[in-house]
């Protein structure tokens, strides 16, 4: 077998030491090496991006991500989202707009809004509908996450204002 | 996933070597989009994966006098978002902007796609079509290959165990001239390509005719094709509807495309001249007015 390797990163703002096997995805020394659960196993081949997370402030699917890669390199998952005992404006969108049925696409569609709100404070609906094109929904019909995003969106610009 | 090695060098004369010891067992990683999944599948069994990523060469994006140099590790994210590279080579940042959605575009790199050498590749048309160069490092030294003569087969191309690319070379853009690339798929984002066409054309200053032309299709047969009777029935004509079919009719006839779910051998067919007359439309606007547009058409 080959030999396990020491990764260092930063997860959430904390520095991480983990040891994992080449073979080990992103993902899986998330989700059982560090025991972060929140980020979620869809299809493991980079179609429905449940298991986006932010590698350096950009999203990826970390299935498709080795854990050995991320040597140095910053780290943001579902599980850093939301500020102590509140939270972010998309987790609260989102429950207000009912986008979520069953939940296990929930926190890469978070992670992925989360990333386009900070490039584009102000997107249009075809802006985010192409922006989330990456992220895949079997219960809600996407409407209702679009508009969750929607409402995020202002929110975070009435905060500013 | 299957057990293997891991190595990350720091120069292209490190990662050869890697690549040579290990025999023809090694597989150069990138952005890890095909490849991870591959092995996960076990469509390739590498014994040794090589991440190309901290090599300075294989992150070079330089536009200048001389063209332009992109180092095969650069993700897709860092095209599209480029200024220079959507002004001047704009077939390339319309392909990256379609291959796969936000998350693959942000690992995902050029190179690693014309190495996967997929029929339906959506960057090879356009690095056909923009007259693009693999520079290729190996035990034996460098070479260089045009890319329309890289791939060989599906998911087959010229590279020999040991051999790494390092960058691709494109030729400066010269005045009047424009690019794109466009593909047709079922849905409104992430698909692979039923037929995709790169163009580029060079005009003369009236804008009206035609100096030199090169048209390129994918997703048509066993490797993307360089259309060079249709790119060669546009040089010196004028530009217009019976220049645009006559280029159109002559892509259509070398397109020897296969039956699948997403489209039968007739449609691929109609398809390619339909679209290679819209996309010399599309290079035709942008040489003229000299403005990429849009990158979503
Ligand atoms: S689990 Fe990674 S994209 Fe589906
Ligand atoms: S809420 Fe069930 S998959 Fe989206």
């Amino acid at each position: 077998m080959a030999k396990k390797q020491v990764v260092s990163t930063t997860i959430n703002g904390q520095q991480e030491e983990f040891l994992c096997e080449p073979r080990q995805t992103l993902l899986e020394v998330l989700r059982d090496v560090l025991d972060m659960t929140g980020t979620k196993e869809g299809c493991s081949n980079g179609n429905c991006g449940a298991c986006t997370v932010l590698l350096n402030g950009r999203p990826i699917d970390s299935c498709l991500v080795l854990a050995v890669e991320v040597e140095g390199a910053e780290i943001e998952t579902i599980e850093g989202v939301a500020p102590a005992g509140g939270l972010h404006p998309l987790q609260t969108a989102f429950l207000e707009q009912a986008a979520l049925q069953c939940g296990i696409c929930t926190p890469g569609f978070i992670m992925q809004a989360k990333a386009l709100l900070e490039q584009k404070p102000n997107p249009t609906e075809r802006e985010i509908r192409f922006y989330l094109a990456g992220n895949l929904c079997r219960c809600t019909g996407y409407d209702k996450i679009v508009r969750a995003v929607q409402q995020a969106a202002t929110a975070q610009q009435e905060v500013q204002v | 996933m299957r057990d293997f090695d891991y190595a990350a060098p720091e120069s292209v004369q490190q990662a050869v070597q890697l690549l040579s010891q290990a025999n023809g067992s090694g597989r150069p990683l990138a952005g890890g989009t095909d490849l991870i999944d591959q092995v996960r599948m076990r469509r390739h069994e590498p014994d040794l994966i090589v991440d190309i990523k901290r090599i300075p060469e294989l992150n070079v994006l330089e536009i200048g006098a001389d063209g332009f140099r992109l180092g095969a590790a650069v993700p897709c994210w860092k095209i599209t978002s480029n200024e220079d590279i959507s002004r001047q080579y704009t077939a390339l940042g319309d392909s990256c902007s379609i291959i796969g959605g936000v998350q693959i575009q942000n690992r995902a790199s050029v190179g690693g796609n014309l190495c996967n050498s997929g029929p339906a590749a959506d960057s090879i048309p356009s690095l056909i079509a923009l007259e693009a160069v693999c520079v290729i490092m190996g035990p034996d030294g460098q070479r260089e290959v045009p890319v329309a003569e890289f791939c060989t087969g599906p998911s087959t191309n010229v590279l020999k165990p040991g051999e790494l690319l390092v960058e691709l070379r494109f030729p400066p853009r010269p005045a009047h001239s424009g690019s794109h690339y466009r593909r047709f798929i079922p849905r409104n984002e992430m698909d692979i390509a039923v037929v995709g066409v790169g163009v580029s054309v060079v005009l003369d200053e009236s804008g009206e005719n035609f100096v030199s032309g090169r048209i390129s299709l994918g997703a048509v047969a066993a490797k993307p094709l360089f259309a060079e009777e249709a790119s060669s029935l546009l040089a010196g004509r004028p530009v217009n509807d019976e220049t645009l079919a006559a280029a159109a009719a002559a892509a259509r006839a070398i397109a020897t495309p296969i039956d699948d779910m997403r489209g039968t051998v007739e449609f691929r067919q109609h398809v390619t001249g339909v679209l290679t007359e819209r996309v010399l439309q599309r290079a035709i606007e942008r040489a003229r007015s000299g403005e990429p547009g849009s990158l979503h058409p």
